[in-house]
């Protein structure tokens, strides 16, 4: 059997995923831990909330964000791979015009951010979303 | 205090009662995140702004709690109601203790 270039490819890419895979439960205990401060251990939901964010940044010093979740009280965001999972925590006001909002954060390596929003009705949804970053944004 | 420190918010001139309008903010600060190594290997203590707030009239519109992983010079755009004429006050709260504040009036007409 000879080894083709095409193999050695496929070899590769699939070690990386793999390797990538394996790194990531260590950190989403951080995360977890965090979700759960904020929630106070209820359960999250899918849907009602949006977080959107970059598939590629190029840079992860400053990616932009948006959070938006109708009828939510606060909206906290995790970025589950960096060594702080803790992003920013929005509270909205009587005057908030919507439940949303934008900002630029670090992101160290490729990964998952998490938004958690708290519903007025004491409820919490839960987005995600992953972001390929090509320079990280630690400065290590 | 951060030398450098100076914030930057974009807010309309006038609007109309009950309208909702869309306020965007920067604050130059560098937001050290307290990861990073100087050249010695010395870790560079954190230093950024750790909470952002925006009041009209006394009454909040929002108020974020910031983490090192907020990036350099703190970018907010979010939506308010104006209900009618007042000041729009922004507020941002430096690790060190200072205190940065902005002022915009909005007139309802």
């Amino acid at each position: 059997m000879s080894l083709t270039r095409r193999d050695v490819l496929v070899w590769g890419a699939g070690s990386a995923a793999a390797l990538s895979l394996s790194g990531l439960p260590a950190f989403a205990t951080a995360t977890d831990d965090a979700v759960m401060a904020f929630t106070g251990g209820a359960d999250t939901m899918d849907g009602g909330i949006t977080l959107t964010a970059p598939e590629i940044a190029e840079n992860g010093n400053t990616v932009p964000i948006e959070v938006d979740a109708p009828g939510a009280v606060s909206i906290a965001v995790y970025a589950t791979g960096n060594p702080l999972p803790g992003v920013a925590t929005f509270n909205f006001g009587a005057l908030a015009g919507s439940r949303s909002g934008s900002t630029r954060i670090r992101l160290a390596k490729t990964q998952e951010v998490v938004a958690v929003a708290k519903m007025e009705d004491g409820t919490f949804r839960k987005a995600s979303a992953t972001v390929k970053v090509t320079i990280g944004g630690c400065g290590g | 205090m951060a030398k450098g420190v100076k914030p930057r918010v974009k807010v309309p001139k006038s609007a109309s009662a009950g309208e909702t309008i869309t306020i965007k903010t920067l604050i130059s600060h560098k937001m050290e995140s307290g990861q990073r190594k100087d050249g010695d290997g010395n870790v560079i203590p954190r230093s950024i702004i750790n909470r952002f707030t925006a009041e009209f009239n006394g009454e909040m519109v929002i108020d974020v709690a910031l983490e090192p992983a907020i990036s350099t010079n703190p970018y907010f755009q979010f939506d308010a109601v104006v209900p009618a004429s007042g000041d729009f006050t922004f507020t941002w709260y430096d690790d060190d203790g200072s205190v940065y504040t902005e002022t915009k009036s909005v007139s309802v007409s």
